[in-house]
């Protein structure tokens, strides 16, 4: 049920006759599509225009109109001058903050999931599955629950408002999705692969190595989306776990827009929120296919 | 000679369930030991232990005269053919071929002459360079076998090899595999669910049931003489018929009397057994139900029945009746005159008989 | 000795993951729900008090709003995405040509930090230069839209960015479901002369339940976890009007340095989405078997 791009259903294929009527429902049901997408469109649309407005035209001006004049003048600001409060460096060491947070986070998580799912799939032993149901379920629960021990032990471990210690609760929340990825993906993997390898002398870690990391192309590629969208577009661990120097782009981008001082500038809050957004909005235009399976295996089954 | 394959009161349980029950097998080197019985009769956990892949809960398992109830399966020289064919995907053919000598650290020049050697035999020189996903069935069969004989081991295993295949193929690769056992002359033990294929390749059978061995033999010791009603109903196809009758001794043997519906019984005589229990089963191959003229000799008697269905199938007819409250099948020749609902007059075989009792199913006679 | 370690290589792998996650997971849980049960203020303090916490909690008035906003905002969230979604997804599925374009467009948003999505609709809706002001600016001088700033409104903002931002997401859900119905049954019902309205009413919709259900569960499992959405838009104001249990938590636990409140907040978090996954988790991975 994962792939969406397959074939419209038979009964959408055969509708009834009537050549005009069929038409004008075809061209209503043109319209109410147009319109939704007009809907999910416009925020995004405003954002952009916004950015590219003076603040002088902002003032005067019409919310959807396109602007009179463009000026990138927003952006430069946005990017290195706009304050967080005290600071005004913009949001650019927080992107390369974010960067650093997610890279090793992904790529962590995802190594570590792909094993877990390795051993829970084709090394059953007894437990897996309750070991299994147990990392389910961490993918449940509402992280508030663990935000005030985990300020605590981050303390305790010398990591708190640290970049190392934002990739480590990103990994640690993450090898539960991640798990569930790669166990889903190697359960339909024959048993029998494995059984060939042991006759064939190869063993556990070559196994691995040899014949299943090549086969695991894309529920990596889901795997990496899957992470690198949740870990850049964290709030709550970046404004829990981090300090003035090494917070991400969300946090910054909310300090940016909240901060008190000084005038309001709208153009430069949307085009901070764009800088924000660019790299799961390009991730997704890439490879919205690996996106999209990302998120239905996270919604259902176990 | 000392068996290739000895195993001495095997257990295999899981948790608390017993898949196999006391397992004893040995088997000689160049023997071909077919594993049949129904799905779930713990044929394929044998092999499984056999290879390695399944500890086992109890009980001694030697290879070649070395006990390798501890050994993994690397390290027992064993080959394995699987059900999938479990070639590896992202491996060309000739990787899947040479990935075993591969991780073995076995030398290059080696593995590309015994590659080059197993292509040849197997003729898939052309498949060489492609993967698993770009052949057909009967080629990844052919790769799947390539992997097994390229290492030369001292014991083959097959793991129902043949049931992927569609019905054709399946015969091709039969007579390919017997003939390779027969050239090669290797020691195989070949696991399947399908009687004929058992029957086709063994020069040994082991049929199993609810992980207890059934009965051990040669094809046509199994086939002629099963050891109880399971077997003698398993084995054979169409299957044996199993006719309830009542035994009596006279003077020149056992009477034995099969009760139809609204007719007379039938009454046969067995000159050969004695000493039958008054209630049988008597199980008689539908080959040897056949029509006076095809069967002779003094074993022969016949009997009349209402025939109920004609079903020719080519080079045999199969006519079926009901005999002792049993739907029975006779296979005649394809020109016979039984029609249904006549009357037919039928030769029974009883030098071919088996007898079986009824409470405990096991054969008497 | 190395045999042991080969046998048990799988296990040794897996382990230290379980280990994390018994720690940090379920560990943690057990020092939240501990914590909650004490007199914890500033600092947490681990001599069990009973349940003075939760009673400070159900007595709280602004508890009271975070859990009746999470109503509101879950119910409304939860049910116009769902029918949102589907609606669409039936669109969809009548042999549209630029159906894949389409679909980009509708599942973007969930590509987007909340924070940004909260950031923009900010914007959208400020009554100084948002969509008021634009209406007004066309003419008509009487439009009023200020449920930004409005304490009896601004939860329903919160409704409408979220809605927008994952509706797409149902949406796809959906249309995968659509897609997955056996064309052989819908084709006997066409044989049968069964209008397609009804086709759909009859015998699709109704072989999507499991896909209700997952979606469910997401969006629920979203509306209680919200917070970065809050945060962006209203910043839980004005006051504390579109305070969620979660931006409750959070304040507890970080701007009013109560960690008991926010130990006994997060535990009735986590025992709601309990109360929703649990079942739904049991019967997944019974069914699998």
């Amino acid at each position: 049920m994962t792939d969406v791009s397959a074939t419209p259903t038979a009964a959408a294929a055969a509708r009834s006759q009537g050549a005009g009527m069929k038409t004008a429902l075809r061209w209503g049901l043109y319209l109410i599509l147009g319109l939704f997408a007009v809907y999910y469109l416009m925020p995004l649309f405003v954002m952009l225009t916004t950015s590219l407005k003076s603040l002088e035209e902002i003032r005067t001006g019409d919310l959807v109109a396109l602007p009179r004049e463009v000026t990138f003048d927003a952006w430069a600001k946005a990017w290195s001058g706009a304050c967080t409060g005290i600071q005004c460096e913009g949001v650019r060491p927080y992107f390369w903050n974010s960067v650093l947070i997610a890279v090793p986070g992904v790529l962590i998580s995802t190594l570590l999931g792909a094993v877990n799912g390795y051993v829970i799939a084709q090394w059953r032993f007894k437990g897996a599955n309750i070991i299994f149901a147990l990392m389910l379920f961490g993918c449940f629960i509402p992280f508030q629950v663990v935000l005030l021990p985990m300020a605590r032990l981050l303390g305790l471990m010398g990591i708190a408002g640290t970049i190392p210690g934002l990739v480590f609760v990103h990994v640690i929340y993450g090898i539960g999705f991640t798990t569930l990825f790669f166990r889903n993906y190697y359960v339909t993997i024959p048993q029998e692969l494995v059984k060939a390898a042991k006759v064939d002398g190869a063993g556990f870690l070559r196994i691995f190595w040899s014949i299943f990391l090549p086969l695991s192309i894309p529920i990596i590629v889901v795997s990496v989306i899957w992470q690198f969208t949740q870990i850049w577009n964290d709030f709550l661990f970046g404004v829990s776990f981090s300090s003035a120097g090494t917070q991400p782009v969300t946090v910054a981008l909310n300090n940016i827009v909240n901060s008190t001082t000084g005038v309001k500038e709208y153009n430069v809050d949307m085009a901070a929120a764009i800088i924000a957004a660019l790299p799961t909005l390009l991730v997704y235009v890439v490879a919205g296919k690996y996106f999209i399976r990302g998120l239905t295996a996270g919604s259902v089954k176990g | 000679m000392a068996p290739i394959l000895d195993i001495q009161h095997l257990y295999k349980n899981y948790g608390a369930t017993e898949i196999l029950k006391d397992i004893n097998v040995s088997i000689e080197p160049g023997d071909f030991l077919v594993l049949v019985g129904p799905s779930g009769c713990g044929k394929s956990t044998l092999l499984n232990c056999i290879a390695g892949l399944e500890p086992i809960t109890g009980g001694t398992l030697k290879i070649g005269g070395e006990d390798m109830t501890h050994v993994s399966p690397k390290d027992r020289d064993i080959a394995m053919v699987f059900q999938s064919y479990a070639l590896y995907p992202t491996m060309s053919v000739a990787k899947n071929i040479t990935f075993g000598m591969k991780v073995r650290g076995v030398d290059q020049a080696t593995q590309d002459r015994k590659l080059a050697e197993v292509a040849r035999q197997l003729q898939i020189e052309p498949l060489l360079k492609r993967r698993p996903g770009q052949l057909s069935g009967g080629q990844r069969q052919r790769v799947a076998m390539g992997r097994a004989l390229v290492r030369d081991p001292k014991l083959f295993l097959f793991d129902e090899p043949l049931s992927n295949l569609d019905a054709k193929l399946r015969v091709e690769m039969r007579t390919e595999i017997k003939s390779l056992h027969q050239r090669l002359g290797a020691s195989m033990v070949y696991v399947t669910h399908d009687q004929i294929e058992a029957m086709t390749l063994a020069t040994k059978i082991v049929v199993m049931k609810g992980g207890v061995i059934q009965q051990i033999g040669t094809p046509a010791e199994i086939y002629n003489k099963p050891a109880n009603l399971f077997v003698a109903d398993f084995m054979g196809s169409p299957a044996m018929n199993l006719i309830p009758a009542k035994a009596r001794a006279n003077g020149v043997g056992t009477k034995l009397e099969i009760a139809r519906d609204g007719a007379e019984p039938i009454v046969l005589t067995d000159t050969r057994a004695t000493n039958l229990p008054e209630d049988v089963i008597l199980g008689l191959r539908p080959e040897d139900i056949s029509e006076p003229g095809y069967r002779s000799g003094e074993s022969v008697q016949q009997a009349q029945c209402k025939v109920e269905i004609v079903e020719p199938a080519g080079a045999d007819t199969y006519v079926m009746t009901t005999l002792g409250g049993k739907q029975i099948t006779a296979r005649l020749h394809a020109e016979t005159a039984a029609a249904p609902g006549a009357a037919h007059t039928f030769a029974f075989d009883l030098g071919k008989v088996s007898y079986f009792n009824p409470g405990t199913g096991e054969r008497i006679l | 000795m190395a045999k042991w370690f080969e046998t048990h290589l799988p296990k040794i792998v897996l382990a230290p993951s379980f280990i994390a996650v018994l720690i940090f997971v379920y560990g943690f849980i057990g020092w939240t729900a501990w914590v909650s049960l004490t007199r914890s203020k500033l600092m947490p303090r681990y001599e069990i008090d009973g349940f003075i916490q939760y009673d400070r909690l159900f007595a709280s008035p602004r508890w009271d709003t975070a859990m009746n906003n999470l109503y509101i905002f879950g119910g409304m969230f939860i049910v116009i995405s769902l029918v949102l979604g589907l609606i669409l997804a039936i669109l969809l599925d009548q042999q549209i040509r630029v159906e894949g374009a389409i679909r980009t467009i509708y599942l973007y948003p969930m590509a987007l930090s909340m924070i940004v999505t909260g950031t923009a609709w900010k914007w959208i809706l400020n009554p100084g230069l948002g969509v008021q002001a634009m209406v007004q600016g066309w003419g008509f001088e009487n439009f009023k839209f200020d449920w930004l700033v409005n304490p009896d409104m601004a939860i329903y903002t919160v409704v409408m960015a979220a809605i927008w931002q994952s509706s797409g997401f149902v949406m796809a859900l959906f249309l995968a479901g659509l897609r997955s119905v056996d064309t052989e049954i819908i084709r006997a019902a066409q044989i049968d002369g069964i209008p397609t309205w009804r086709v759909y009413t009859a015998i699709i919709i109704p072989s999507m339940a499991p896909i209700f259900l997952s979606a469910f569960i997401v969006l629920a499992h979203l509306a209680i976890k919200s917070f970065d959405l809050v945060i962006a838009l209203t910043g839980g104001g004005p006051g504390y009007a579109t305070d969620l249990p979660a931006t409750y938590m959070y304040a507890m636990a970080f701007s009013r340095g109560d960690v008991g409140q926010a130990a006994s907040s997060a535990m009735i978090m986590m025992m709601v989405i309990f109360i929703i996954v649990v079942p739904y988790l049991y019967s997944e991975l019974r069914a699998k078997k």
